[in-house]
């Protein structure tokens, strides 16, 4: 057991130089650095002597681990759009982000869950057949066309719900939300919808086929042999079945949400991390690129590694040797 | 262990009639087809917009693009149906005056060509890592692996974002020249899917590859070259095949969306995505064609080609069986 | 019912059964007209090769028959009642608590997630009115009862953490949780070695006398059905042909079909010439044309190696080591291996047929892959004609001799490339090693080879999916023989066929190594097949040739303690004997 999360945790650690180094090369090698932060008006003596603070004359292996060494304090400069501190930008955006993915991840698994076991019990019954064409028009529209449906027929034709912003917040200690206040609940609404649906047809779809699977098994065969209730054999061996390898989907699925965040916070104006993302990359804000593929990779890792001790928990295979 | 056995079929029932669609019958997969009317409905829609959106140039009543034949006081004129609409521009026009039908059968044309394009490029790419990795396996097995899982891990728009931004900031901010900025979107598109090929055709090579038939070409003397080709390969494009399918839909969404953020195709060319996003600004003061009609053009294109890619799916699956 | 003599009432009983499964090919009718009943305390047999519906009549007792599937007529009587027309409810309470089922494969019957004691618990639980504290001292007691050694510990163990034999005692103690009157046993021993399965037939022969259940013991081996079974049913495409005592049908069967399957099934007492064919099996046409090797293209120039007949052996095998590692581990002390083949060494004279027999895992395998050049061996060397195989070291040359060794495969659905026409699966060798001038000659060479083996030209323009089991061996023998080999290596290969079917390609090969004068490395775990097919043998277990002596020699004398082993585990059809119980290893 140890050794196992000793070996993950090592892995984890290695991925994230990797990206590091991504980062480090975008913020380095893409453009100068310099001109970026600098005025036409500033004068050649100015610009060397901030390149000299900058430390962009040291060697090339002294500038990285000047790097990670910053990074792992979760500080990349300065914005070159916004002239403000990267990680103080992104964490003003962080819980308008987290909120809407949390909220969303919630959402999709709490109804996809369901309606797939439901539509692999079911296979060939009407309500069935029906929830998996839903899914089907689910994975066909792109998230950002769910959003403008939505945005023109509850906001546009019938005016109930805002379509943009977060409505009123609360600050508590630092962190911004908007489940405490009604209009910032309203606002929660159709974003998270939007970033849900598409979520939501995938893990119904996923776990309907997985389900399937574990049904065709021999061991379900042998408990339907034994007499087992219908109830125990779907929901205690074939469902507890599904799930081991469904965790690992749910899990990326969650790192999914909040890069998908990006399109959703565009249609509705979400000022999130995401939103702050897409202007960099059309303007070329390299330190806030680096800073959110940063933070985005960190919080892969981390849910990598909770998945694979989820995984441990749950699979006695790899719990107990043989 | 339920199977019945071929040998107890009911000889009298189960003749058939000569003639070649009955011969075709005998396919499991053209009488699936056959018999299920959604999946034709769907070939036929795929096949319509991909004929009608290539040949946008011979078909569309007008070329958008064309300055000349554009007037600003035809601007922001609804469809047919709704009052004020016209026939000359039955889903009516944009805020520069363009015919809706045209943009659309245009825009389609190059959402369909990036498309194919990047799932072109990403499954040549993923087919032959996937081959060298499952075939050879260790260090280079175990590099590849690692960086798929990597990339798995990011949502394909995300990396597709991230090139995008890249080439961008390598060619000074703005991406000009048309072909250049096409160039980097596929390769964004294409880079941030090679991963599902790479995997998949690994894996049935590793499967296939422990087959005795594999066992006995190598025992014929096959150097492995011809044995990946003429052997494995063959037996590994099922699932390649579903993968393309599904993945031309999500290649299209991908564009449409990339374009929708404004970092896809070129202003001016306009694909499906652009022209939602042009027509988002109009939502709000009533002129919903502008964005409705792309987006349904994008969403039947897309749904049309996920049918077709699940209908794939379940029949090249023998355990459904 | 033929005149069996039946005192007592059955307590299952199947009358007039017929199974149908509607397909859009057509009705497939799997049984027909199934007549077979058993006693309490009594293990029916049913025999019969794949297709023989033997399976469909398990699942349509239990009910448990996979849609659209079904029942068409006749009736299923549980002590007189019927029970093929219960309800869905009611048929569950039937199933475990009055019939149970043993299933063939015990690696995936049981639950991965679940303790051994929580599957067992579950299952009294539902059937008997027991709390849980006292369903599990039962479960103690059953896995004791089954031959599980140390119950109270390993009933808190995850199926994983038994072997293959021990999961298989598991799901029988399963299946006894509920007192049932009948257990439907499918293929119970199939998947597992000789050893084991000997111990699990006697296991089960106990149980049915302990607890006077009535058993229903589905198999397609002969040598089951004559180790423990009361009486016999003998099916052949969904019908039942014949049914009586076991000592009767074994020992003077009335049904032709069932004296064809018995004489197909290799004799471990007697070296016959042929086995003796009958009808009813799968038609092929034998190959009407003898080949004389003079004149015919398999004769032609086969490029002896340098150091040709000397007299020596064709092949020599020295001292061959093989480990796989099974962990691997930055440490080398974490490391594990498996030995797969240790310090093997044997000679084959030119045109004799070597024999390599042992249980699975025993290394037969690996040795056949070392000798093809598959695998690289850690030590040793594998000299053909003389050469040195393993000193060789470009491909060209490996080929040169590669092209004399040519291998037969076990299993045939896997051995053919599905994509390739059958034509251009046998042409590849000869078209890769250009043996040939012309085009045209390749198709007459192919064509002939074809018909040889018994199948006729036509079957070149077709896919390897349309023909059965035998058929695609027959498919692989002519590939091997595309590249005019003088060295065969059959490594199981009639192991995943039918008896009748398996006989048939043992005479071909038989024909074939007289009329080619091919030499042979024949690897098979069916002792009585290696006496019909090999001069000498010899015994491994865990990697280690045990011992090598003449095929007669070894059956009559056995020198090494582990081959009168495995020689009295044979199953013999002449004597029905009973076994006694055997202690769990």
């Amino acid at each position: 057991m140890i050794w196992f999360v000793t070996k993950r945790f090592v892995q984890a650690i290695l991925v994230l130089v990797v990206v590091a180094l991504i980062a480090f090369a975008m913020f380095r090698y893409l453009g100068d650095p310099v001109n970026m932060m600098v005025g036409i008006e500033t004068s050649i003596e100015q610009r060397d002597k901030l390149r000299e603070q900058l430390g962009l004359n040291d060697s090339v292996v002294v500038q990285f681990g000047r790097f990670l060494e910053r990074a792992a304090r979760f500080e990349f400069g300065i914005s070159y759009q916004h002239r403000k501190a990267v990680s103080a930008l992104i964490a003003q955006r962080l819980p308008a982000t987290l909120e809407l993915s949390l909220v969303s991840v919630i959402l999709a698994l709490a109804v996809g869950i369901p309606m797939g076991v439901y539509t692999a019990l079911r296979r060939d019954g009407l309500l069935a057949r029906i929830f998996m064409t839903v899914s089907l028009i689910g994975v066909s529209l792109p998230t950002f066309l769910i959003g403008i449906l939505l945005i023109l027929f509850f906001g546009v034709i019938l005016q109930w719900l805002p379509t943009f912003g977060r409505g009123e917040v609360v600050n508590i200690g630092g962190w911004t939300t908007g489940l405490l206040t009604p209009s910032g609940l309203q606002a929660l609404i159709l974003p998270a919808i939007t970033l849900a649906i598409f979520q939501m047809t995938l893990v119904v779809r996923l776990i309907r086929a997985e389900m399937l699977e574990v049904l065709r098994t021999d061991y379900i065969k042998f408990c339907r042999a034994r007499g087992l209730r219908t109830r125990s054999i779907h929901f205690r061996h074939a469902l507890k079945n599904t799930l081991v390898p469904v965790i690992t989907i749910v899990g990326l699925q969650l790192g999914t949400v909040i890069a998908f965040a990006i399109i959703t916070e565009t249609v509705f104006q979400w000022p999130g991390m995401g939103l702050l993302f897409i202007q960099a990359v059309t303007t070329v804000d390299i330190p806030i690129m680096a800073a959110y593929l940063m933070l985005i990779a960190t919080f892969f890792v981390i849910i990598n590694l909770i998945v694979d001790m989820l995984y441990f928990a749950v699979d006695p295979r790899l719990r107990v040797q043989s | 262990m339920n199977a019945p056995d071929e040998a107890g079929i009911d000889n009298e029932a189960a003749r058939r009639p000569a003639g070649l669609l009955a011969r075709l019958d005998e396919h499991d997969m053209f009488w699936s087809f056959r018999h299920s009317p959604l999946v034709m409905l769907a070939a036929l829609v795929t096949l319509v917009m991909v004929v009608s959106s290539l040949g946008a140039p011979v078909i569309a009543p007008y070329n958008p693009f064309d300055m000349a034949s554009i007037s600003l006081l035809d601007s922001l004129l609804p469809p047919v149906w709704i009052d004020e609409g016209t026939w000359s521009y039955p889903l009516g026009t944009d805020n520069q005056g363009r015919d809706m039908l045209s943009t659309i059968l245009y825009g389609s044309r190059i959402s369909i060509l990036v498309g194919f394009a990047s799932v072109a490029f990403a499954m040549v790419l993923g087919i032959v890592l996937g081959l060298v990795a499952g075939y050879t396996g260790g260090w280079l097995d175990a590099f590849l692996t690692r960086i798929a899982d990597i990339q798995l891990s990011f949502p394909a728009i995300l990396i597709a974002l991230l090139i995008d931004g890249v080439a961008r900031a390598a060619f000074g901010g703005e991406i000009g020249e048309d072909r250049t900025a096409f160039g980097v979107l596929i390769l964004a598109i294409g880079l941030s899917f090679w991963v599902q090929y790479a995997r998949t055709v690994r894996g049935s090579v590793f499967v296939e590859k422990h087959k005795e038939y594999v066992q006995a070409a190598q025992v014929i003397g096959l150097p492995p070259f011809l044995i990946v080709f003429r052997h494995i390969l063959p037996n590994v494009m099922g699932p390649v095949l579903v993968i393309a399918t599904i993945q031309l839909a999500l290649a299209i969404i991908t564009e449409a969306t990339l374009s929708f953020l404004g970092v896809g195709v070129p202003p001016t060319s306009p694909s499906l995505g652009t022209l939602i996003r042009i027509g988002n600004d109009f939502l709000f003061s009533g002129e919903w064609w502008i964005t409705v009609f792309p987006g349904v053009a994008l969403v039947l294109l897309v749904l049309s080609v996920n049918l077709l890619g699940d209908w794939l799916r379940d029949i090249l699956n023998p355990k459904l069986k | 019912m033929t005149a069996s003599t039946r005192q007592i009432t059955p307590v299952l009983e199947v009358r007039g059964l017929t199974v149908e499964f509607p397909s859009r090919r057509g009705l497939v009718t799997a049984a027909r007209d199934v007549n077979l009943a058993v006693a309490a305390g009594e293990i029916l047999g049913v025999v019969g090769e794949s297709g023989a519906g033997k399976s469909t009549i398990g699942n349509a007792v239990m009910g448990l028959l996979d849609p659209p599937g079904h029942i068409s007529a006749g009736e299923v009587l549980l002590e007189g009642e019927r029970i093929d027309t219960l309800g869905a409810q009611a048929m569950r309470r039937i199933r475990g608590r009055r019939v149970a089922m043993i299933f063939q494969d015990p690696l995936t019957s049981l639950d991965p997630l679940q303790t051994v004691g929580d599957q067992i618990v579950e299952t009294i639980v539902t059937h008997l009115d027991m709390s849980e504290p006292k369903a599990r001292s039962r479960a103690v007691e059953l896995l004791g009862q089954v031959g599980i050694p140390a119950p109270e510990t390993r009933v808190d163990q995850y199926p994983h953490q038994f072997s293959g034999g021990m999961r298989q005692r598991v799901v029988i103690a399963l299946s006894l949780c509920a007192e049932p009157d009948v257990i439907i046993a499918d293929e119970p021993t199939t998947a597992l070695d000789v050893s084991i399965q000997a111990q699990i037939l006697s296991l089960l022969r106990r149980l049915v006398r302990d607890h006077g259940v009535g058993m229903i013991l589905i198999t397609h081996d002969m040598g089951v059905i004559a180790d423990v079974t009361d009486r016999v049913t003998v099916m052949y495409r969904g019908r039942v042909v014949e049914e009586g005592p076991t000592r009767k049908i074994l020992g003077d069967p009335d049904h032709t079909y069932t004296r064809s399957l018995i004489s197909a099934v290799p004799r471990p007492d007697r070296r016959f010439d042929r086995f003796p064919l009958v009808e009813y099996i799968e038609a092929a046409s034998s190959a009407t044309r003898k080949i004389d090797i003079r004149t015919h293209w398999l004769g032609r120039v086969r490029d002896f190696g340098p150091a040709r007949e000397g007299g020596g052996p064709l092949l020599e095998a020295r001292g061959l080591r093989l480990r796989f590692s099974t962990r691997w581990s930055l440490m080398p002390s974490k490391r594990r291996y498996v030995q797969a083949v240790d310090d093997v060494a044997f000679e084959i004279a030119p045109g004799e047929v070597f024999g390599l027999v042992g249980e699975s895992g025993s290394g037969k395998s690996t040795i056949a892959r070392i000798v093809t050049g598959l695998y690289r061996p850690q030590a040793g060397s594998v000299l053909f004609a003389g050469q040195d195989l393993t000193a060789l070291g470009s491909r060209r040359a490996v080929n040169r001799y590669r092209r004399q060794m040519q291998m037969i495969f076990q299993d045939p659905f896997s051995s053919l490339n599905p994509r390739m026409r059958v034509r251009d699966i046998v042409a590849e060798p000869i078209r890769f090693h250009r043996l040939t001038e012309a085009q045209s000659e390749t198709r007459g060479i192919v064509d002939d080879l074809l018909e040889h083996v018994g199948l006729g030209e036509s079957a070149g323009k077709k896919y390897p999916h349309e023909f059965s089991g035998g058929q695609r061996q027959r498919i692989s023998i002519a590939r091997a023989l595309a590249t005019r080999p003088r060295f065969l290596i059959c490594d199981e290969p009639t192991s995943a066929l039918d008896v009748s079917i398996q006989a048939q390609i043992l005479n071909l090969l038989k024909d074939l190594q007289e009329e080619l004068g091919l030499t042979m490395l024949f690897i098979s775990h069916d002792l009585p097949v290696i006496r019909q097919m090999c001069d000498r043998v010899a015994v491994m277990r865990e990697g280690k040739i045990v011992e090598t002596a003449p095929t007669e020699r070894l059956f009559d004398t056995p020198q090494h303690e582990y081959s009168r082993h495995l020689l009295d585990l044979m199953p013999r059809l002449d004597i029905v004997k009973r076994s006694p119980d055997v202690a769990p290893a």
